[in-house]
């Protein structure tokens, strides 16, 4: 009993230090040096000034941008959350409702074919971190008539932006891909600028 | 579902399954006391024993080994609730955060030594770095390394050792950490890093968007984290959102890593076991079992999920349920992460568990409703394990005219009352818990969704507590959080947090003892030699057996109460 | 033993091949299954054992009888008026079926247990009725009544009374008629000293008288324990029934704590519960089917045995037979008939057979053991040598003795000597003589082939070997190649020498075989198999096997025994007969299969009986405005009629299902001899996925009746 008590202070404290401090301070300091950008949140800069993280996607509402998937939390990157929002709950239903006719109004417009039945599911429904960086490319490809006709350029252009900024699987295999917002209107930017 | 999806979800069994026998091995090494590492780290595990005072080579009897355990846990307890609720004072602080309510501390401390991970509370906007690393990260290996320790100690019970004792807590505690968890949890950290998970001590980064918006980037120490909340499972996140986060989770290949991470020392084990009893096969066999229930569960919730929810079909959407799911991991990924952190009792998440499909949100509190045994936690799944595999010889031993006996070691009425114990207490407190809580208007208070789902959720609450398991139907709470600086006005639905925290402390505490008493009571017995009348246990008749005996002692015992949770929904298409 | 002992039990041991003998056959009547009059004594038991104190001590059916009360008192208030929160909406016709077929439940379970008793209890009448009271003559003068004597008292009997207890000849020999307990017509003889000294209480001796010391205590003999044991009153639970009951508490247990926590469940979802539908799934769910059976299942599997005439002394006993990995059998009257046969005559050089065959058949004269009387058979038969008056000359026969391990005759002044080989040996060396080496040769040709040489000497002369050949029983390789199937080893126990021993072993199929055996090297056989962790049972019958019976983990001692012997075992095989072991071995595995089957039989019916009471339970729950039908009505894939009438459908099938299986229980599920991952796969079929789906018929076919006939 009593070795055991001596054993678990000591043991406590050393362990504390070693797995609390030590681990995550090597794996700081080396991340720090040989992956310097990675480490510290993929940043973005414009002009010197941090305009996001490539890994964080933000709210876009106007027509010459793509827009990021609906977000529970406003973006937010400091306090996340989800919707928690159920298969079968009248709430879902309504707001994926609501987004579906957003979607439809703010595309419509430019892709006068589209349906209620054609959006892709990302388009109106939330996703889980609040901050997903990515569109799928289905998404994008129905907002990219938007692009083109907001930013005149030829609808190839963007179609070619947007492969451009489309991550594919890990190794191929694993994921889905996805087509960065951030970057793809960054790009935009830089193009029509 | 996708041919691409499929063939993901096929090579990650795969890889699985070749990784299993090697880190096996590995491990059978590390407890035999000659660990590959041993010569560069021998000194260090020395010296470690010196300042403890203990002898390692001192062997423990069951008793002795669960007092070490037990008073080590508590020690544990004490200073993790000390850390978080005197984080105000204590240094890395960026964001000034004060120590969380008491009774949300009683909840998180019980978690975090549990091995479980349930958190009432939203990391980045209650915890400081401090509390993240040396509190939380630090149980993150502890708990882990207990599980892995006792069921080593349990293993030797069941082998043909001639000793009557389980070896030494502290010993194997060490091996289990220094060779073990901390050097893959550092290897898997780097790999996070490299890959775009966060690892930093620096302030919050402030930014514009393209739009003008003002926000911030919360970093911290991420990374190092997040490979020992997989590796142990423990699935404690350091943002809210756990491993939907990119900074938890960049990629779909960041995604599959961690999906190895969860599952690999647990299954791993299974080699160990089948290595140190003398026949690898019954390591197979026991694997296997796990492994069917594992890949039942991918083939239906990633069926369900593809298949939409209803909501979505009534706003006329077509096409998978994406609501609450990251477009990097797509709803095949998402759903194999939702069954892995499942049957491994991880709980970390890269979608809103709360938003998955009736049938798709079945799945997961059923992989729960084993006990924990499909793979998972680290040590403990394999524990809870070898109980089932108690009972079904005992079922099955019968019906070959034989008293039962496991690794030629007899089964008799001790062996059986504890495995009962061990096996139904904790199925026992979820069904009385989560009755305590619908019908209570105490319990009523952490119900987001109204309907079954709000039932889903308390459900689900207790299963995953008990459980040891950590994932949430994440509208249920118990701890209302304000936004505001500093964690000011928050206070905790005390209901919840101490029913919770209770649930998990007697799901990881009485099977642990109970199963190092099975351990002891097998220690030493006599081996009978295996014939041709001795019932097999290391064909794939008694693999089937088991799982056979799993469906109907453990998962019976939930139907009414899935029917009228998930079930229900998944059966309608009405709005609730 | 020795070469030349003889069989140490050849008195009367018909067995061939060790067949079980009929029931038949036995002395005692065999009963049907259903004997009308049993039948009817355990309708009247099953409704006593309704006693709560009684029922208390089966967890599982207790609860079941908790349940059929509380319905009843709900029934009682309905009818007479009253309302009472836990009828709900419920008709009272349906309280009053559910309690019904609760009260059934429980009593069919009952009924289990009191035709199985029955059945033991009938046999212990005809046992009874032999005890008559007698009175016991003591030696030492005076009267005792026989149900007062005490362990040392000596009592005489004379030929025609019943011995008064259990005990062992001290004095005299007798023919004893022990029909009443082992139903073997023909008299046996007891005889004090030697392995034939005990008798039994009950049994009669016909000629002759005898002085018995008493070694039972009152109320202790045989007879009692023999009676008690069939009866079931001494039964006490084995280790096995201990963890299984212990199982099936724990089972009872969560289903209770789901059900309960069932109300407030089905509350949140807005969903009224009756008390009757509540308690209905509760006994639906318990393992009332094993539960019901397991104590039936227990007293059956004894009877069993009793009716194979051996009475086991503790049912764990009968369990651990079950799990025997070694069989201990001796050679001598178990594998190889009991008397060796002459079949050769083997001359020395310089000796012509027909010398050698007149001076063995001369040295036989007076011996009659069977081999003697073979070695006269055979020199008449193969060479016409008639056996000799010897009247007219001096002959003066020299016994067999332990010592010398020689017999023989001295005739006219001309020594003749047959017996074990270096026995022989030895004898010419001490008369100065030297014995040719082809004597060795021939002692040595003739062990290596299976035989037992004897030699035959006259004065200082070797003459030749006589070969006696051991005559192994028909059938016996086939018995123990079912055995290594069923994953047992046999060792066949002989005092034959090791070359001996080989061949013959060899010749039967056993697995092995010890040689030269001594009770001292019995016992260490015994213990070092036991150290590798092997469960052994043998037989045994003499005093010198009473060591090696307490050890065995199955100690079978033949009836014919000593006392010691009968003490020292688990179990007594009153036919004394050795092949016996096997049967019993049978029996163990067959209790063992039943309990086992018919609990996963018991569980595997939980899935069908959720498929019937959920969706009934809650076929409204969740459903759209304006329909009465909600999402999970359908899960009612049996298409059960209404809630109700699915309920009621499930229990009465739960009821049913007892009587239907107490064949079975009592029976026992057949045992076939193969190793255990086949019987797993086969008894899995049949009890495991017929669990899964026999219900479903059941219940479906109930609910025909239920709402389809009686409109429920």
């Amino acid at each position: 009993m009593k070795k055991d008590l001596t054993a678990t202070a000591v043991g406590l404290i050393v362990l504390t230090l070693v797995l609390g401090l030590l681990y995550p301070l090597a794996v700081t300091g080396v991340g720090q040096v040989v992956f310097n950008d990675a480490a510290n949140g993929s940043q973005i800069r414009v002009d010197g000034k941090v305009v996001g993280s490539r890994l964080l996607g933000q709210g876009f509402s106007r027509a010459e941008y793509f827009h990021s998937r609906p977000s529970q939390s406003d973006y937010n990157p400091s306090a996340t959350f989800f919707s928690n929002a159920g298969p079968n709950g009248a709430d879902t239903r309504d707001a994926i409702a609501r987004y579906a006719a957003a979607y439809l109004k703010t595309e419509g417009r430019y892709d006068p074919g589209l349906t209620r039945a054609q959006i892709p599911p990302d388009a109106v429904q939330t996703s889980a971190s609040g901050v997903d960086p990515q569109i799928t490319v289905a998404n994008a490809r129905i907002q990219a008539h938007r692009i083109a006709a907001v930013r005149r350029l030829p609808l190839d252009r963007v179609n070619r932006l947007i492969d451009d900024h489309t991550d594919g699987r890990g190794l191929g295999l694993f994921g889905e891909p996805g087509v960065n917002v951030l970057e793809l209107n960054l790009a935009l930017d830089k193009e029509t600028r | 579902m996708t041919v691409q999806g499929w063939i993901q979800i096929l090579v990650f069994f795969a890889v699985l399954t070749a990784l299993t026998p090697l880190l096996g091995a590995y491990m059978h090494r590390v407890f035999r006391g000659d660990a590959i590492l041993g010569s560069v780290l021998g000194p260090v595990e020395r010296g470690f024993y010196r300042l403890l005072r203990v002898d390692p080579r001192q062997e423990q009897d069951w008793k002795g080994y669960a007092r070490s355990a037990l008073i080590f846990s508590l020690g544990s307890w004490l200073l993790l609730y000390a850390i978080l609720r005197l984080q105000g004072s204590l240094p890395f602080n960026p964001a000034g955060f004060g120590g969380a309510p008491a009774d949300v501390t009683f909840n998180t401390s019980s978690s975090f030594v549990a091995n479980t991970n349930w958190q009432y509370y939203a990391g980045e906007t209650t915890m400081s770095n401090f509390s993240q690393m040396a509190g939380l990260a630090v149980q993150n290996f502890l708990s882990a390394a207990v599980g892995i320790a006792v069921v080593i100690a349990v293993i030797r019970g069941f082998s043909a050792r001639s000793l009557k004792t389980l070896g030494n807590f502290w010993s194997d505690l060490t091996r289990a950490t220094l060779y073990v968890l901390l050097p893959l949890a550092f290897v898997i950290a780097l790999f996070f890093v490299s890959q775009g998970l966060a690892q930093s001590l620096s302030p919050a980064q402030a930014f514009t968007s393209l739009e003008g918006v003002k926000g911030v980037i919360t970093l911290g120490p991420v990374a190092s984290q997040e490979a020992i909340k997989l590796l142990g499972t423990n699935g404690g996140g350091f943002f809210n959102v756990n491993s939907a986060m990119p900074f938890e989770n960049a990629s779909g290949l960041t995604n599959a890593v961690s999906m190895l991470a969860i599952l690999i020392v647990p299954a791993a084990l299974t080699a160990t076991f089948g290595r140190m009893v003398g026949n690898r096969r019954q390591g197979w066999m026991i694997y296997g079992a796990m492994f069917a229930f594992f890949a039942v569960a991918v083939a239906i919730v990633y069926a369900a999920e593809s298949h939409g929810s209803p909501a979505q079909q009534l706003a006329g959407i077509h096409g998978g349920n994406m609501e609450g799911k990251e477009t990097r991991f797509g709803i095949g990924s998402s759903s194999l992460f939702a069954v892995v952190t499942t049957v491994a009792s991880c709980g970390a998440v890269n979608a809103a568990m709360e938003s998955l499909t009736g049938i798709g949100g079945a799945i997961p509190m059923a992989n729960m409703m084993t006990g924990e045994v499909i793979f998972g936690g680290v040590g403990s799944g394999l524990y809870g394990m070898l109980m089932f595999v108690i009972l079904a010889v005992f079922i099955a031993g019968l019906m070959v005219g034989r008293t039962p006996e496991y690794l030629g070691k007899k089964i008799g009425a001790r062996e059986i009352k504890l495995t009962m114990i061990g096996t139904l207490a904790v199925p026992l407190f979820v069904l009385i818990a989560t009755a305590a809580a619908i019908a209570s208007r105490y319990g009523l208070k952490s119900i987001y969704n109204g309907g079954p789902q709000g039932f889903s959720e308390t459900l689900y609450a207790y299963t995953s507590q008990a459980n040891n398991n950590g994932s949430a139907f994440a509208g249920y709470t118990g701890f209302i959080q304000p936004n505001a600086p500093g964690n000011a006005g928050s206070f905790g639905i005390t209901f919840a947090d101490l029913l919770g925290g209770g649930a998990m402390l007697v799901g990881r505490f009485l099977p642990l003892v109970v199963v190092l008493a099975i351990g002891g009571a097998l220690a030493g017995r006599k081996v009978a030699p295996a014939g041709p009348g001795t019932m097999r246990t290391d064909t794939p008749t008694f693999g089937g057996l088991t799982v056979g005996t799993i469906l109907l002692v453990a998962l019976l015992t939930f139907v009414p109460a899935l029917l009228l949770g998930p079930v229900v929904q998944g059966l309608t298409d009405r709005m609730f | 033993m020795t070469a030349l002992s003889g069989p140490a039990s050849s008195a009367q041991q018909p067995a061939q091949g060790g067949m079980p003998r009929g029931h038949d056959g036995s002395g005692r009547p065999t009963r049907s299954l259903l004997e009308p009059a049993i039948l009817r004594t355990a309708l009247l038991d099953s409704l006593r054992k309704l006693d709560p104190r009684a029922m208390i001590r089966n967890p599982v059916m207790f609860v079941v009888e908790i349940g059929a009360l509380l319905t009843t008192v709900v029934w009682l208030v309905q009818a007479l008026g009253g309302s009472i929160s836990g009828a709900g909406s419920d008709p009272a016709w349906y309280t009053l079926t559910v309690s019904v077929w609760l009260w059934l439940t429980v009593i069919f379970g009952n009924f289990a247990e009191a035709i199985a008793e029955g059945r033991g209890r009938a046999q212990a009448a005809t046992l009874r009725a032999m005890r008559s009271e007698t009175t016991a003559r003591l030696r030492d003068g005076g009267t005792k009544n026989a149900g007062e004597l005490m362990p040392g008292d000596v009592v005489v009997v004379l030929a025609g009374e019943a011995i008064p207890g259990d005990g062992t000849v001290v004095k005299g020999i007798a023919s004893v008629d022990e029909s009443a307990i082992t139903g073997e017509s023909a008299p046996v003889i007891r005889e004090a000293g030697g392995d034939r000294s005990a008798v039994t209480g009950g049994t009669r001796v016909l000629s002759d008288e005898i002085h018995v010391e008493i070694t039972q205590k009152p109320g202790e003999s045989f007879l009692d324990r023999m009676i008690a044991l069939v009866e079931g009153a001494s039964r006490r639970k084995t280790p096995n029934e201990i963890a299984l009951g212990i199982l099936l508490a724990g089972l009872s247990l969560i289903f209770l704590v789901v059900v309960v926590t069932l109300r407030p469940f089905a509350d949140y979802a807005g969903t009224a519960t009756s008390l009757a539908t509540l308690i209905s799934l509760l006994v639906a769910l318990i393992p009332t089917t094993i539960g019901a059976l397991l104590s039936a299942i227990g007293i059956a599997g004894m009877d069993r045995l009793v009716r194979r005439n051996v009475l086991a002394l503790s049912g764990r006993a009968v369990e651990a037979s079950g799990d025997v990995d070694v069989l201990l059998l001796d050679k001598t009257g178990t594998i190889t008939l009991g008397n060796r046969q002459a079949s050769e005559f083997v001359p020395m050089p310089g000796v012509s057979e027909r010398e050698l065959a007149e001076a063995a058949q001369l040295a036989s004269l007076a011996d009659e053991t069977p081999e003697g009387r073979s070695i006269v058979v055979l020199a008449k038969e193969k060479l016409g040598i008639r056996a000799r008056e010897l009247g007219e000359h001096e002959a003066e026969f020299v016994p067999f003795t332990a010592q010398t391990r020689m017999s023989g005759v001295d005739l006219d002044g001309v020594r003749l000597r047959k017996g074990a080989g270096d026995a022989i040996e030895r004898w010419i060396a001490a008369e100065g003589g030297t014995t040719p080496p082809q004597l060795r040769a021939e002692l040595d040709r003739i062990a290596r082939d299976g035989g037992t040489p004897l030699a035959v000497a006259r004065d200082n002369q070797a003459l030749g070997v006589v070969h006696l050949q051991d005559v192994v029983k028909e059938g016996m390789r086939e018995r123990f190649d079912h055995l290594r199937a069923m994953g047992i080893r046999t060792v066949m126990v002989t005092g034959d020498n090791p070359l001996t021993a080989a061949k013959i072993a060899q010749e039967a199929g056993v697995d092995d075989f010890l040689a030269e055996a001594t009770p001292e090297a019995k016992l260490a056989l015994i213990r070092e198999h036991q150290e590798g962790g092997r469960m052994v049972a043998m037989t045994g019958d003499g005093t010198n096997d009473a060591p090696a019976l307490a050890q065995a983990d199955v100690g079978v001692a033949m009836n014919t025994g000593t006392q010691a012997a009968r003490e020292a075992g688990n179990m007594v095989d009153l036919d004394s007969n050795p092949t016996k072991l096997i049967e019993i071995v049978e029996v163990g595995k067959q209790l063992l299969i039943t309990r086992g089957a018919l609990t996963t039989f018991s569980i595997a019916n939980d899935v069908a009986k959720y498929f019937a009471i959920l969706p009934a339970i809650f076929a409204s729950t969740y459903a759209l405005a304006g329909s009465t039908t909600g999402p999970l009505d359908q899960l009612n894939v049996m298409n059960l009629g209404t809630p109700r009438s699915a309920i009621i459908s499930a229990i009465v099938f739960n009821a049913l299902v007892i009587p239907l299986l107490v064949p079975l229980a009592l029976r026992g599920v057949k045992f076939r001899p193969v190793g255990a991952t086949q019987l797993l796969r086969r008894n899995l079929l049949v009890y495991g996925l017929g669990g899964l789906i026999a219900p479903f018929a059941g219940i479906k076919l109930v609910d025909l009746v239920v709402h389809n006939l009686l409109g429920a």
